[in-house]
């Protein structure tokens, strides 16, 4: 299981992907132009340029899909321990408080519940910022939760992954969680409400292998990165070069692991439309 | 005590195992030693390898449960059950050798059986891809367990992987998305599922066919995340501290028990299971046989139940409220 969050700035290819901050202005690294701050901004960070998808914050995501103050943010005060007393160069304890200092959030995840276009859903939108958007036991939980929830209340669940993978620090009970959120859709699937599942820039790992993979759609942003192991460890393994566009969304498309990619600008009402259509009191004859 | 390869920190006993080797091949030659004098080293020997085996660190559990001469699933499968029936292929693409799946018989019950797969030597190795399956080799498990399920069978997982494999094929044919859907269905499979770790737990990989009612691990296995080189790799900046990496990942069985990730560990002999196989397979089987009895007792629906609460249960956090 991968988790970066240093590493992937490091790799040339994937730097990209950040955003270099100039005050007012912003250069993109995939075109390399610098762009108004607020032009971006407007554009849902979204190079004008380039069309580049800039990864972005959880708050972000849920604002750009949820009808204007709909969503009611759910578990928010659960919260990452150190279970094993996990030490490597720094101890997990310390990692924590330092990305919670940080952050606005304790761990990786928001979830709740919102409108998108007048249709009710269970939300999670990943924060890659926050330990790379690795999942650990919290990452684990709310997602559980978040699908309990739409069982119970009978909505659908929209998933925007963004993740290095397992929580390395969380060790063998990250990867439980892998089991547990599958199991927790499976219940979703009995109840026969839809799971869209949208993958983000980048979804690696332990999340690609549970439950991003297992939506009923599966949409991607333009150019995320999405795979089960990294890049750079598929290229040591087999010592080859690995081929143009591997493990971008539109290689995803075309080897059929995923059913659309969507801008951001049109997420919202293809969200919508789709559990619209989707929803068990429409569509049957 | 027959052993073909030792390891570097069992060298101390592996001496003490030459000189009574020695003599005993000097009493064929006719020269007089004492019968009690050789009962007393070998009493030593064993002494020795149990003293080792009974403190081994993480990163020596790691090296037992990685040992070329451990048995393997196949191995397990053929001694612990009767009549096995290999089955193949997933129907989609190929049949992938670092699964192998079948059905066969615990005593008088006939089950389902599967796991990844090592090989012995360099050309078995390759076949079997180190025990690292591809999309196909998850697929064909995951028919396997439907299969069970449509029969009524109990299912028997052995767990032995590195993890799955990293290549180009693998990540196309959506190696990610073959592991979720097994990690899904296993969770509302209607028959009982026994899964055992007999070696290497390596993450996802080994997860995929770990869904289980009940998950044992053999004495000197680990179950990890993530590999100790690879850990140390990312975390540590060099692959060199895998020691470290194993020592804070909690991979061997006694930990894994104490965090309940594992219901149960089973004995293996001293020294591990490479040095007595028959007397793992034994041990094992009677486990089983226990394990399943207790199984049948529930309803599909208990069972479905019980495995949700079981993982659902995973996982450490606070929760202010
Ligand atoms: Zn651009």
């Amino acid at each position: 299981m991968i988790w970066f969050k240093k590493e992937i700035r490091a790799n040339g290819e994937e730097a990209k992907s950040v955003k270099v901050p100039l005050g007012l202005w912003v250069k993109c690294d995939h075109c390399g132009e610098i762009i108004f701050k607020k032009e971006v901004e407007r554009n849902l960070d979204v190079c004008p340029k380039c069309n580049y998808h800039f990864r972005i914050s959880a708050a972000a995501r849920i604002g750009m899909v949820a009808d204007e103050g709909t969503f009611k943010e759910c578990d928010a005060g659960v919260e990452p321990v150190d279970a094993l007393d996990f030490k490597d160069l720094k101890r997990y304890k310390d990692r924590i408080k330092a990305y919670q200092k940080d952050s606005a959030n304790k761990d990786a995840i928001i979830t709740g519940e919102a409108e998108i276009n007048g249709t009710r859903a269970m939300l999670a939108a990943f924060e890659f910022s926050f330990m790379g958007g690795s999942m650990g036991s919290v990452v684990g939980e709310k997602i559980t939760r978040v699908v309990e929830r739409a069982c119970e209340t009978g909505c659908g669940v929209v998933i925007f992954s963004s993740s290095g993978g397992a929580r390395m620090q969380e060790s063998i009970l990250s990867l439980m969680q892998m089991a547990k959120t599958s199991a927790a859709l499976g219940r979703l699937r009995a109840c026969g409400l839809p799971y869209i599942s949208v993958l983000t820039d980048p979804t690696m790992g332990g999340v690609t292998a549970s439950f991003a993979m297992l939506g009923d759609v599966i949409i991607a942003e333009p150019r995320a990165l999405i795979g089960f192991a990294g890049p750079r460890v598929i290229a040591e393994t087999i010592r080859q070069k690995l081929p143009e566009g591997f493990q971008r969304a539109e290689y995803l498309l075309e080897h059929g692991s995923i059913d659309m990619i969507v801008e951001r600008k049109l997420m919202k009402d293809t969200l919508s439309k789709l559990l619209a259509m989707l929803r068990r009191d429409t569509g049957a004859a | 005590m027959i052993c073909r390869h030792w390891l570097e920190f069992e060298k101390p006993v592996e001496e003490a195992e030459k000189r009574l080797a020695e003599l005993l091949s000097y009493n064929t030659e006719g020269q007089e030693r004492s019968a009690a004098e050789i009962a007393k080293l070998d009493k030593k020997v064993r002494h020795a390898l149990k003293d080792l085996y009974s403190k081994l660190t993480p990163s020596q559990v790691t090296q037992v449960a990685r040992h070329q001469d451990r048995p393997y699933t196949l191995d397990y499968i053929q001694n612990v059950f009767t009549e096995f029936v290999e089955l193949h292929g997933d129907r989609a693409f190929k049949d992938d050798p670092a699964i192998v799946c079948g059905l066969a018989k615990l005593g008088e019950t006939a089950v389902v059986v599967m796991g990844q797969q090592k090989g012995r030597n360099t050309k078995e190795k390759v076949h079997r891809n180190f025990g690292m399956p591809h999309p196909e080799g998850y697929r064909k498990a995951l028919r396997m367990m439907e299969l069970a399920e449509r029969f009524g069978r109990p299912i028997f997982t052995f767990i032995d992987t590195p993890g799955a494999y990293p290549g180009i094929g693998a990540e196309e044919r959506g190696q990610a998305e073959a592991i979720a859907a097994n990690l899904m269905r296993m969770s509302t499979l209607r028959v009982p599922v026994i899964a055992t770790v007999i070696g290497e737990g390596g993450s996802g990989g080994a997860l995929a066919i770990g869904v289980a009612d009940r998950v044992l691990m053999m004495e000197f296995s680990t179950y990890s995340v993530i590999s100790p080189e690879g850990c140390a790799a990312i975390l540590w900046k060099d692959a060199s501290k895998a020691d470290l990496a194993a020592k804070a990942l909690k991979i061997d069985a006694a930990e894994l028990l104490k965090l309940g990730v594992i219901d149960r560990i089973v004995k293996e002999p001293v020294g591990g299971a490479h040095r007595e196989p028959e007397t793992a397979y034994k041990n094992l089987k009677t486990v089983f046989i226990d394990t399943l009895a207790e199984l049948r007792e529930l309803t599909p629906e208990d069972l479905v139940g019980l495995r949700y609460e079981k993982f659902r249960a995973m996982g450490v956090f606070a929760e202010r409220k």
